[in-house]
């Protein structure tokens, strides 16, 4: 009585998985992505793109583990393009040995060679600043002016970022090792911790947050979350209680980062994938971006949103993006040491 | 890589011992491969720990190593004493007790094993933070101002995670102690109440020690579940094993050295199983299945108890699951045009069909090895059969990694030989499908099914074998007319533990599935990744709400087995012409 429809359903079942056990096999006009950013932030681009070309753009999501994912996968990977939201990560996926090179005069002319690779393994889609937000209350406007500044014993428990592990912060402590050398950017950071009003967590976002609740006076967040912030009706008030700071504008000028794409070593539909390169180096393209995500475009014949001209103008630092990689785990293990996490 | 070395274990012993009959050995080595099937991804994990691309462990232990082994403690203890303390009282009291609700408190008392981890987290960091209501409410009523005029405990803390782990994972204690209380006879109680044992002292002298075995399972997956938990630790900034293994593979892109810490982290689980194993070496409980069907009577609650009561089964399913579900209703509404998405039906559908199929797999391959370990009790099939548990402790992404490596070494062999042989490609054929998901969602949820199936099974004696197969009962025979009946309840509940898990499954399900195929929780996840929980709502819902179902079902199937023990007893009562079981 309790194995009779075990056994049926059983039956029916491991049909059902024969059929679906197997990968399905792929279309003819298509592009296959992995991506570490989410969908709905890219997918406006997509749909474009397959509305002018008729070329479909499939997409695996994840955090974490897609470049582990093309490694597993070597030569039979179906992925043409990967993409990250730094360069850490296009970094791991060259180094790993999963990406291929692409020469294009196209990508050449809209991307300027400070955010793309030399050997053409990655390219920069959008640029964010790591600006600095300070409390209209609570901070003096033109106190700060500087990440170093940061570390003024003036600023003790008063100041809030996210996890000094995260990607923008490792970007950020990096850059302060390229510049200072791994002695002072310590002295730096300890600064910096000795300042922090509370344990690093939440996202950028919620330092923002944190500021108009009285919380702290001062954080560290990537550009586009104050653009997020102030077209939405519920944060619109946390990013009005803060002034944006661009720092380090009397000399190097302010840290950026980028999220980029690079085409897998593997690549079945490569003709496919570089058309979805090029397109999204496009003004058009760009512009989408500029306007929707309240990021820097990479290509410079394209504005960025007005929301985000009316922020002003700045200098962002020229050091090369390759040196936030070359830095970035002795930053990791720097963040350790001084305790920055708590 | 160590597979081929398992398998040849138990092939030399097989040539060593002659006196198996050749199916008794066939049924053995196809419980030898299954094994190592589901070990494989395990062993892959290890084998990656073996490649490191420098020694992390001289920084850990110097800098962090001693705040992640603190915070994994406590937090493991933390979640070990609340689980406890609200899944064994609760159980007690609905199968021991009669109070106002209790009939619903029963199955209602499962509910927040539907709601993910991670979601509960949101939603009272969302509730209990500065800008939150309650902490506004406050300042309103007492005319605070700044967060240093008062102290309010922060939810971001070590002693958060713990409360939230403990609201959505004391179910598993409930569950198998409930089931365990149910199935006690009653007359070995009331013959502790003839010797003068008070209610109390017949609690933690005769059935808390009866039902250990079976708390004891339920403890060890809500501990498990602990450690693999990165969602809401990652989220409270409580930085865990876990956390670093993170840390260790993506920020210092170290994966071998990340694996050496899930191999730490197995080994805590190791010591955890050993312990309980050490402790009870002496005892070993054989339910005699002829008592089973005497039920006990339930004590009348009345006045202050029966509102204590009353109390303690509606505060952990108002926190759990009341609570989290009207924040989840409210935003749902409120953002309904940005999160409602046209898939939803097909991404409903890829969330059910997973989850049923792991739990149709993890309840076979379950069945399997449990089975196995009782008839064969070979030590090779033991062991890989105990390394197979382990999955459920690995943090998600890792285990799929170790997934993704043996499957995708397997498709591109197979490739590289159909090229050669037949000149065609076949490609990747089974990384990055459907298949690959319900392998991974298996692995990762065998030890739910298994230690419950484990329990419910060691409940048989072996007498009841003899007697089968004295009555020239084949050993199918005995498994279908004897063992699974008998199992029935047990084999339900594991099937439905596994698909609400599995409900729930995120990490895995991220990193190997398909192209453009979503489930549930990964349409939450794209949301909530970037903390945005007003639109990651409606999915977190619906996910509370698909999972309701399974969860009255299992309270339904636990209650139909007691149910139909109480009419047999009934009417076993009504053939000596006296009434006394029911209470009122």
């Amino acid at each position: 009585m309790f194995t009779a429809p075990l056994v049926r359903s059983g039956a029916a079942i491991s049909l059902a998985v024969t059929i679906l056990l197997t990968t399905p096999v792929a279309a003819a006009d298509e592009v296959n992505v992995y991506s570490y950013r989410q969908p709905f932030l890219i997918k406006p681009m997509f749909d474009l793109f397959t509305k002018e070309t008729g070329i479909e753009v499939n997409t695996v999501f994840a955090k974490k583990g897609l470049v582990e994912r093309l490694e597993s996968e070597g030569a039979n990977s179906p992925a043409d393009l990967i993409f990250t939201v730094d360069v850490g990560n296009l970094s791991s996926a060259v180094e790993a040995g999963v990406t291929q090179s692409v020469s294009s005069d196209t990508l050449a002319a809209n991307i300027p060679a400070e955010f793309r690779d030399q050997d053409g393994h990655w390219f920069g889609l959008t640029n964010r600043a790591r600006i600095i937000v300070t409390s209209k209350e609570r901070v003096p406007e033109g106190e700060i002016t500087s990440y170093e500044d940061l570390a003024k014993p003036m600023y003790e428990g008063r100041i809030c970022t996210r996890s000094g592990k995260h990607v923008y912060m490792n970007a950020l402590f990096a850059s302060m090792i390229a510049h200072h050398g791994e002695e002072d950017a310590r002295a730096w950071l300890t600064g910096l911790k000795d300042n922090l009003a509370r344990a690093p967590q939440g996202n950028d976002r919620a330092q923002v947050k944190a500021i108009s609740e009285g919380e702290c006076d001062i954080a560290i967040i990537n550009s586009y979350y104050m653009g997020a912030m102030q077209t939405n009706e519920e944060q619109f008030e946390w990013a009005a209680s803060v002034n944006i700071v661009f720092p380090n504008q009397s000399d190097r000028g302010t840290h950026m980062n980028i999220a980029g794409m690079s085409l897998t070593a593997a690549s079945p539909n490569k003709e496919n994938a570089v058309k979805l390169m090029e397109f999204l180096s496009s003004d058009l393209a760009q512009a989408m971006y500029a306007e929707q995500n309240h990021e820097y475009p990479v290509n410079q014949s394209v504005q960025p949103s007005a929301l985000v001209r009316s922020w002003g103008e700045f200098d962002h630092d020229p050091l090369p993006l390759s040196e936030l990689v070359e830095h970035r785990v002795t930053a990791s293990k720097m963040v350790d040491e001084v305790g920055y996490d708590g | 890589m160590a597979t081929p070395a398992l398998t040849a274990g138990p092939a030399v012993a097989l040539a060593r011992r002659p006196k198996h009959s050749s199916r008794r050995s066939g049924w053995l080595l196809f419980c030898v491969v299954t094994a190592a099937l589901v070990c494989l991804p395990i062993l892959a994990v290890a084998w990656l720990a073996l490649n490191p691309s420098e020694n992390i462990w001289p920084h850990l232990v110097r800098t962090v190593l001693p705040t992640y082994l603190f915070n994994t403690i406590v937090l493991m203890i933390g979640v070990a004493v609340g689980t406890l303390c609200i899944g064994v009282s609760t159980a007690w009291f609905v199968t021991h007790y009669q109070f106002p609700g209790r009939r619903i408190f029963a199955w209602a008392l499962l509910l927040p094993f539907a709601v993910p981890a991670y979601v509960i987290a949101h939603v009272y960091t969302d509730l209990l933070e500065f800008a939150g209501p309650v902490q506004s409410f406050l300042r309103d009523v007492f005319g605070w101002q700044r967060a240093n005029d008062y102290y309010f405990p922060p939810i971001r803390s070590l002693g958060g995670a713990i409360s939230m782990l403990v609201l959505v994972l004391y179910p598993y204690v409930y569950l198998l102690a409930r089931a365990a209380f149910l199935e006690q006879s009653a007359s070995i109680l009331e013959a502790a109440q003839a010797l003068g044992l008070s209610r109390t002292e017949r609690l933690f002298r005769i059935a808390l020690p009866m039902a250990r075995p079976a708390i004891a399972v339920g403890l060890a997956m809500a501990l498990m579940e602990t450690l693999n938990d990165f969602g809401t630790v990652d989220y409270f900034a409580v930085r865990t094993l876990t956390a670093g293994l993170y840390d260790v593979w993506l920020g210092m892109g170290n994966l071998g050295g990340g694996a050496q810490i899930a191999c730490l982290i197995l080994l805590f689980v190791l010591c955890l199983v050993g312990l309980e194993k050490f402790s009870r070496r002496a005892q070993s409980h054989v339910q005699s299945s002829n008592t089973r069907c005497k039920a006990f009577e339930r004590v009348s609650l009345q006045g202050r108890q029966a509102t204590l009561a009353v109390l303690l089964c509606g505060l952990p399913i108002v926190l759990g699951f009341i609570i989290p579900s009207v924040v989840l209703l409210r935003y749902s509404i409120i953002y309904f045009d940005v999160s409602w998405n046209a898939d939803f039906l097909e991404i409903a559908w890829n969330s059910i069909f997973l989850s049923s199929m792991a739990a149709l797999c993890a309840v076979c391959i379950g069945l399997l090895l449990s089975y196995s370990k009782r008839m064969l009790n070979h030590r090779a099939l033991n062991a890989a059969v105990q390394v197979s548990s382990l999955g459920y402790a690995i943090p998600g992404v890792v285990l799929a990694i170790g997934i993704m490596i043996p499957f995708a070494n397997f498709d591109n062999w197979l490739d590289a030989q159909m090229r050669e042989y037949f000149g065609i490609s076949t490609g990747l054929l089974l990384s990055g499908s459907v298949g690959i998901l319900v392998f991974a969602y298996t692995v990762r949820f065998l030890a739910v099914a298994h230690g419950g199936l484990d329990a419910s099974m060691k409940k048989i004696s072996p007498h009841m074998d003899d007697a089968a197969r004295s009555l020239g009962h084949s050993s199918l025979g005995i498994i279908s007319r004897v063992h699974l009946p008998l199992m029935r309840s047990g084999i339900l509940t594991a099937a439905l533990v596994v698909f609400v898990d599995g409900m729930k499954e995120l990490p895995a399900t991220l990193v190997l599935r398909p192209f453009n195929f979503d489930t549930l929780a990964t349409q939450v996840y794209q949301f909530a990744s970037d903390e945005l929980i007003g639109e990651s709502a409606l999915f977190s819902l619906l996910i509370v709400l698909v999972g309701l179902l399974p969860v009255i079902l299992l309270s339904m199937t636990i209650d139909g087995a007691r149910s139909g023990a109480r009419s047999g007893a009934r009417s076993g009562a009504r053939s000596g012409a006296s009434s006394g079981t029911r209470s009122k």
